[in-house]
């Protein structure tokens, strides 16, 4: 399937939902369903950059990365399409970036069934409004991707997890730039990658010792606090905290958070002026309540 | 009984700052008229907020009276940002210069839109920390005008723009609203106003306290210099670095031209006779850095590097960046004017697009210079001239829309971090057709509802479609 069917699918008029694999909540219920074009267009890897369908799921592009010695910042299950519409990263954040920043140009199905670019091909632009970063984590309210060019980055030569008894603080303090630090109030996991000598280096800094993996993740609820406010959490139990980001996985479910009403305003200016019929996944959740 | 006069602007700006902080003497607003470009126009007030209070009276007094205003930070920006069109206010961020507070232990900062991008570095340098973006203005250009126009710098290479280091602003909005947009937190609910605003151009709110985030001073750090007998070498290697899966903290061309001016101007050793050079340094743990260093040799050495200097110590690597630094010194002693141009284009389209840019200026009877980001393939040939050589300003600008049209029909894009401004506007359609203007003039007319915030910016008039340089009423370049 090429962008120009996928327009077509997506049409001009009457509500439309999109689903990748279904990992993040699927289409909404009862309304037609579309899927973005899948597979893999080109590898640059001494761009760093690769472009695919939006419908690729990101385990293919994974693997497919791995060939050439480099990998996407983006959470592995799912579609990239998926992926980027909700904009939530893994728990490799703090060393990876956000989901937010992998994302350069994309071509995307408007509510008008239009195919509009935006962002560059290049891995550094500033040629107008940064309407990619506006797309990730909309949930496909204001648009569809369609394709996508992504930002990839170099595997480690040796990557490695860790792990001490209590708190992270001064461990979190000490390493240079671990990819993942987390906390679950009894004990610390840490993910250490680079040169295999600095690693080991930074594990004897940090008191670590070798473990298999990380912790499993509750998935009852997701929290996004202040990393400073992480402190708070000392002597309760029922969570892995992100130490240095701040995203914290429950076992209770969480509350959505308000949003101030000025800025609830122009998220519903942003949604007339993208889909003024509020066609694109209706009745989503875009932070405020259902749109 | 005469009736009141109505307050006009101004003594609405006094009611809300005061007399002395609102100014309209035809001195000091020459001094507004424009940016670091070639783009003036005309302020009739500037004014001077302290407060968010402040900016947000300021605001919503330019609404009253239906007149168009521009945010200013050092005016360094140079593609026309900060120009005040139409007699527009002029709100100077300069006095709101404090660091609110620096959290070392979340390695974030809350700083005033007007502190300047190396006095933060500076301030929290004792905490093993800094803020990445390094603009070569880093030294007058503030926070908030890199927030507008998300700025990059030699070390974006590895660490990323502006954007990728801003976490959250309070923002006065064009229709007069204090918002926050994203947050100290990861997921802030909602779409990422944050994002959007980043590289906004001062056309979606004024930026009023920024959220920043810092990042851990590497451990070690190792700076090469190597020189070649052709650009295409040069730019042959950085290609070959990325593509064996290494990502210098820097990675910096000088070309021959440039090279000589910057010897004869601070004489650091630096090859006379080379086609060009290439300043590569990497950051991080010593064991991986010995290992890249390695590398990078092998590679440059593969590609027909004639030298290869590891500097030995800190004194010779500020040497070494001493040169690429002074570039616009150094130039300065050539032709007394310049102009300073910006795109990117594909890492390995580099050699053809920089022969492009030598046969243009030879063609248009400039001298150009190239001093840039090679790593990014983000482009900056300088054209040097006098400008009071007559017809030479009607060359510059030709020349100037071939290098841009020449990078966008390699696979390239218009700025890499100097922003569209008016420089660009009219370029716009280059690289987007009519929707992909259409949806971000949609952002603009969410983002400000009023057309008041810096109007006639970044996105081409209607009118223009497609043509080039049509500039607006009361601009001369
Ligand atoms: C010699 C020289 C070298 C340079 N090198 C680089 C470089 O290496 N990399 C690079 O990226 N740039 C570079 N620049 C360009 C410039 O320094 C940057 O764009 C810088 O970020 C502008 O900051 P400023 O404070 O001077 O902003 P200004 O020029 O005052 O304003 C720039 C834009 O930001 C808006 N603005 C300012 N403050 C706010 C605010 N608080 N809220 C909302 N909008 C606001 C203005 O309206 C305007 O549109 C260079 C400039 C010069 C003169």
């Amino acid at each position: 399937m090429d962008l120009s069917d996928f327009a077509a699918d997506v049409g001009d008029s009457g509500p439309v939902t999109i689903t990748g694999l279904g990992t993040r909540g699927g289409p909404v219920a009862d309304v037609r369903c579309v899927r973005a074009p899948a597979g893999i267009d080109w590898i640059q890897a001494d761009e760093m950059i690769v472009s695919c369908g939006a419908g690729t799921p990101v385990a293919e592009l994974d693997a497919a990365l791995a060939g050439v010695g480099q990998s996407v910042a983006l959470p592995l299950s799912g579609t990239v399409g998926g992926a980027l519409a909700i904009g939530r990263s893994s728990h490799r954040r703090l060393g990876d970036g956000p989901v937010r920043d992998v994302l350069l140009q994309t071509h995307y199905v408007s509510a008008a069934g239009e195919i509009v670019k935006a962002g560059g091909p290049t891995v550094k632009n500033v040629s107008g409004f940064d309407l990619c970063r506006l797309l990730v984590g909309s949930r496909g309210a204001l648009g569809f991707f369609g394709d996508v060019i992504l930002r990839t980055r170099p595997l480690p030569a040796v990557s490695q997890w860790f792990h001490r008894e209590g708190d992270p603080w001064e461990v979190f303090a000490a390493l240079y730039r671990p990819v993942s630090v987390l906390w679950d109030g009894q004990a610390t996991w840490v993910l250490i990658e680079g040169h295999s000598i600095d690693v080991a280096e930074q594990a004897a800094r940090g008191g670590l010792r070798p473990v298999d993996g990380p912790p499993s993740l509750p998935t009852g609820g997701r929290r996004s606090m202040a990393p400073s406010a992480l402190r708070t959490l000392s002597g309760t139990s029922g969570f892995v905290a992100e130490v240095g980001v701040g995203v914290v996985h429950t076992i209770e479910p969480s509350g959505p958070e308000p949003l101030q009403p000025a800025v609830a305003a122009l998220h519903r200016r942003l949604l007339h002026q993208f889909d003024p019929g509020g066609r694109l996944n209706p009745g989503i959740d875009v932070g405020f309540g259902s749109v | 009984m005469t009736a009141l006069a109505e307050p006009t602007l101004v003594d609405d700006l006094v009611h809300a700052l005061g007399p002395d902080r609102v100014r309209v003497g035809a001195a000091e607003l020459s001094l507004y008229r424009r940016d670091a470009s070639n783009f003036d126009g005309h302020a009739s007030v500037v004014c001077f907020p302290t407060s968010t209070t402040e900016i947000q009276a300021a605001v919503q007094a330019c609404v009253r009276h239906d007149t168009p205003y521009v945010a200013r930070g050092s005016g360094t920006g140079l593609a026309g940002g900060a120009t005040p069109l139409a007699g527009a206010v002029v709100i100077s961020l300069a006095k709101m210069n404090r660091i609110l507070a620096v959290d070392a232990a979340a390695r974030q900062a809350w700083v005033e839109p007007g502190v300047l991008n190396l006095d933060l570095s500076k301030a929290v340098a004792h905490l093993g920390l800094h803020f990445a973006p390094d603009p070569s203005s880093q030294q007058s250009c503030t926070i908030g005008g890199n927030v507008a126009n998300n700025s990059g710098g030699p070390h974006c290479l590895a660490d990323g723009v502006t954007s990728a280091h801003i976490v959250a602003m309070e923002v006065v909005l064009p229709e007069g609203d204090i918002v926050t947009f994203g947050g100290e937190d990861p997921e802030p609910a909602g779409f990422d106003l944050r994002g959007a605003f980043v590289g906004s151009e001062g056309m979606f709110g004024i930026a009023t306290k920024i959220c920043v985030r810092l990042i851990q001073n590497p451990p070690a750090v190792r700076t090469m210099l190597l020189d070649y007998m052709s650009v295409e070498d040069g730019a042959a290697t950085v290609s070959a670095i990325i593509a064996e899966g290494m990502v210098p903290g820097a990675l910096e061309m000088m070309d021959a031209l440039c090279t000589r001016a910057v010897e004869e101007y601070i004489h650091a050793g630096l090859p006379m006779d080379a086609a060009a050079i290439l300043l590569v340094e990497v950051a991080g743990l010593p064991n991986a850095l010995e290992h890249e260093v390695e590398r990078i040799v092998a590679i440059g050495r593969a590609h027909g590097a004639r030298n290869v200097r590891v500097a030995q110590d800190e004194a010779e690597r500020a040497l070494l960046w001493k040169g690429r630094k002074t570039a616009f010194g150094a130039i300065a002693r050539i032709k007394p004017n310049y102009y300073l141009h910006d795109t990117v284009v594909p890492r390995r389209k580099l050699p053809e697009v920089l022969n492009k840019v030598y046969e243009i200026a030879a063609r248009h009877d400039l001298l150009v210079m190239n001093v840039f980001h090679a790593g990014d393939g983000n482009l900056h040939p300088l054209l040097v001239f006098d400008k009071r050589e007559p017809g030479v300003m009607a060359r510059v600008h030709a020349a100037g829309e071939e290098i841009v049209r020449a990078s966008v029909a390699a696979g390239g894009v218009l700025s890499g971090e100097h922003g569209i401004g008016l420089e660009k506007r009219d370029y716009m359609p280059l690289m987007y057709d009519p929707p992909d203007l259409a949806a971000q003039a949609s952002m603009r007319a969410a983002f400000d509802p009023t057309g008041l915030a810096n109007p006639t910016k970044v996105l081409p008039s209607p009118a223009s479609c497609g043509d080039v340089q049509h500039l607006p009423e009361g601009v001369w370049i």
